[in-house]
């Protein structure tokens, strides 16, 4: 007997909590518990009180799953509202990453070349290496980083997808 | 969990003065534990009076001042009307039961592990409706409540725990008897708290309370640190729990309520699949439900857990379905053209084979956690609310669309064709001396106590399925068993809690021999309370349904399954101050249940039945409603690995 397994969708889902201890890990045991995916997840507090968080997690699954995920995130005590950005409904998602690259000559300048044409900033410099921040969808992010490799690259640091819906 | 603080922490001197002081108070609390069963006054009526402070704030409580912790708990807790709580003393609790020494009005009950509290409870909750209330202390007496936590998780059962946790500047410190108890509970309680100034007492044990009633009820736990009992605040009583995100749904869909009810009147071969959740929505769920399979006159299968909630009396009972119901509700399910599941969830038990699972049925399924619809089965028509809004909303619906149900006449004779397999039936030797059939027994238990509407719990195995088909339920409340997570151990516990609730009812467990030994230890808490529990032990000396397992699928290779080295329970039963019953034959069993009705007090039965029989109809690992095994003679011994490795 072989473990079978199925194909999956990406979506965006964007959970607003309470700012509560405990509710990240809340929430990442449920999907542990449950087996569901997490390909990225931010958080952060959104309220001036500090009382209420945006998690931004990007999953993968079946729509059964998807469904499945929504209704017990939803039912969860400290969860206000589950949204899925991904599915009917535009949006735009971003990511931050903070990128190190370390080298000289012909390197270096083929490295600040490449960050102009991304328009990735640079956010701190030694004479033998550039740290960039970059602002955009996570493809867009991804192919500076498969660049940034040729050129010296030493450290990442990505914050993952937030999104939010377009329009109003 | 008793802590060895002394020990660890008083000089010497404190410490030789310790004994003489606890002797004194043992003496005092050993009176108010001798108390018998219904003398008890219960103050509070779960009605906050006297709040007056602006709403969603709440009111502080200047009448008393501030308290400790302690005495705002239990302050809270008579207000919120509970009059027992069961739970096991400890180091971190300690404040706690001292507040407890002043406050007679609720009886705390002593078990005997912290296990026992937790199903005592359930059994409290599931035979009254109201939260089980336990009170346990940190490290152990936490872990050791979390088997039964997750057995409330599973079934919906109201429950409430208070757990001591160390003192707030030694969390993290692997201090004594310190655990993660927020952790270890995060993802087997529906909300978890933990309490760190005791002004935030008072408002989170009325929303504990909220939260485990509230939507699909389940257990709430609230972990108090030692120094947050002992150091004072206000109880402040919240005037309404306005919650800000915990909102479930309870008022069903009027247009799909109407839809329901046109389905319903439409349908040809309709049936109704009811569980738990009608138990949980009060008696009115299934009054409602009674008198909608009157108006429409179909036929009405159930789970386990939702047994009682439809008279087992009445002619339009197909009995339980699902992987030991009957073949008249298995086969009805497969043939169906409608299924109303009402506070059912589609269990694996129950559906068998997901892609053979009545394939020709439009599926409406009305659950109060929208996470349960379309789970493991799609559905045409889901409602989300509550059981009896949804119920009697369909009842209005029909009535107000002036329905009429299409003639049935020739679904149940289809029925009728099923029924008459007669699939319960089984062979006993009628002589005198002849050994007696687990079924036997079951039917010689409710023949003898149908009258007195006992309530009858089970531990789980072979003794559990047999009861569920041969005993027969008319009302809810009656029937307290672990479905979800399936808990040994469960049943005597749970008849102790149920009897507390129930003082002048009998209450029987319905056990095994090897269940019953998870938590034997019971037996003195029965005994210290005068409890009149009846533990009948159905004893074939095997785990029967792991045995049976490995004759389905294993070829008879008995690995680990039988109970060997038993106790003599007669003699156990002495040894606590019981009553023990031994049956061996057919012709003393109808006396020996006439004698353990009679008896007053706790009587213990061992009742020996034919170890080789087993529980069918089955339906086996893997296979649809219709591949039911009848008999042993349908078992071919083995299965393939797909088969194998499902539950």
């Amino acid at each position: 007997m072989k473990i079978k397994t199925s194909s999956a969708e990406r979506h965006v889902l964007a959970v607003t909590v309470d700012n509560e201890a405990g509710i990240l890990s809340k929430i990442t045991g449920l999907f542990s518990a449950r087996g569901y995916n997490i390909e990225s997840l931010t958080v952060a507090d959104i309220s001036a009180d500090h009382a209420l968080s945006r998690i931004t997690i990007v999953t993968l699954g079946p729509p059964s799953v998807i469904d499945q995920i929504i209704a017990q995130l939803d039912r969860l005590v400290p969860v206000h509202s589950v949204v899925d950005l991904t599915d009917n409904m535009h949006h735009v998602e971003r990511e931050i990453a903070l990128i190190k690259v370390a080298g000289t000559g012909d390197k270096r300048i083929e490295a600040l070349r490449l960050a102009d044409v991304f328009r990735a900033k640079v956010v701190d410099t030694t004479l033998s290496s550039f740290v960039f921040e970059i602002t955009g969808a996570s493809e867009k992010v991804d192919r500076f980083i498969a660049l940034m490799r040729e050129c010296g690259l030493i450290d990442v640091a990505r914050t993952g997808v937030v999104a939010m819906a377009r329009g109003n | 969990m008793v802590t060895s603080f002394a020990h660890a922490q008083a000089h010497p001197a404190t410490a030789a003065r310790a004994p003489k002081h606890i002797l004194g108070t043992a003496i005092v609390r050993a009176a108010l534990c001798d108390d018998t069963l219904g003398t008890l006054a219960i103050e509070g009526g779960g009605v906050i009076s006297g709040a007056s402070a602006a709403a969603g704030a709440g009111a502080v409580d200047a009448a008393r001042g501030e308290m400790s912790g302690a005495e705002i708990i239990l302050q809270a807790l008579l207000d919120l009307g509970v009059d027992t709580i069961f739970g096991y003393p400890g180091g971190a609790v300690l404040p706690i039961y001292d507040a407890l020494f002043n406050h007679p009005q609720i009886r705390h009950v002593l078990v005997r592990h912290e296990q026992a509290a937790t199903h005592a409870a359930e059994g409290y909750a599931r035979s009254t409706g109201k939260p089980g209330v336990v009170l346990v202390t940190s490290g152990p007496g936490a872990t050791n409540a979390v088997t039964g936590i997750t057995d409330a998780l599973m079934d919906s059962i109201p429950m409430i725990v208070l757990s001591g946790q160390v003192a707030t500047h030694l969390i993290g410190t692997d201090a004594f008897q310190e655990c993660d108890t927020i952790g270890i509970t995060r993802h087997c309680t529906k909300h978890n708290f933990l309490v760190l100034d005791p002004s935030r007492l008072g408002p989170v044990v009325h929303e504990a309370f909220h939260i485990a009633t509230h939507g699909r009820p389940g257990p709430v736990l609230i972990d108090i640190p030692k120094d947050v009992q002992v150091a004072t605040g206000e109880y402040i009583v919240p005037e309404t729990i306005a919650h800000q995100s915990y909102r479930p749904q309870v008022t069903p869909d009027a247009d799909a309520l109407v839809t329901a009810a046109q389905m319903i009147a439409s349908a040809r071969q309709p049936i109704f699949y009811t569980g738990g959740g009608v138990i949980n929505a009060g008696s009115a769920a299934s009054a409602a439900l009674r008198h909608l399979v009157e108006l429409t006159g179909a036929p009405v299968t159930s789970t386990l857990m939702g047994l009682g909630a439809f008279p087992a009396s009445d002619d339009k009972w197909l009995g339980m379905l699902g992987m030991h119901g009957t073949y008249e509700a298995n086969y009805a399910m497969n043939r169906a053209d409608l299924i109303i599941a009402v506070g059912a969830r589609f269990d694996d038990r129950v559906t068998g084979r997901l892609d053979a699972f009545a394939p020709d049925a439009k599926k409406i399924h009305i659950d109060i956690d929208r996470s349960s619809i379309n789970k493991s089965v799609p559905v045409d028509l889901a409602i989300v609310g509550d059981a009896t809004a949804a119920l009697t909303g369909i009842i209005a619906a029909w009535e107000a669309e002036g329905l009429h149900a299409q003639p049935l006449d020739e679904w149940w004779r289809r029925i009728e064709g099923w029924r008459s397999v007669q699939c319960l039936d089984f062979v006993q030797d009628d002589a005198a001396d002849a050994e007696i059939m687990p079924q036997t027994a079951i039917r010689s238990l409710y023949a003898a106590t149908r009258g007195r509407n006992p309530i009858i719990t089970t531990e789980v195995g072979q003794h559990q399925m047999w009861a569920a088909q041969h005993f027969g339920f008319d009302d809810p409340n009656r029937w307290l068993t672990s479905g979800g997570l399936g808990t040994m151990g469960y049943g005597f516990p749970a008849a102790v809690g149920a009897q507390f609730a129930h003082p002048d009812d009998l209450v029987i467990c319905i056990a095994g021999e090897a269940s019953v030994q998870m938590n034997i230890q019971e037996m003195a808490t029965a005994a210290q309370y005068r409890l009149p529990v009846k533990l009948f032990i159905l004893n074939n000396e095997w785990m029967g349904m792991v045995r049976q397992w490995q004759e389905l699928t294993y070829e008879s290779r008995y690995s680990n399954s039988y109970s060997s080295s038993l106790p003599d329970f007669v003699k156990l039963a002495d040894a606590y101050g019981w009553t023990g019953i031994r049956i061996d034959a057919l012709g003393e069993l109808d006396a020996a249940v006439q004698r353990m009705i009679e008896t007053p007090g706790p009587v213990i039965v061992d009742c020996r039945v034919v170890k080789a029989a087993n529980c069918f109809p089955m339906i086996p690992s893997g296979a649809s409603h219709v591949d039911m095994i009848l008999g042993s003679s349908d078992v071919s011994g083995t299965m393939d690995d797909e088969a194998k490795a499902l539950v």
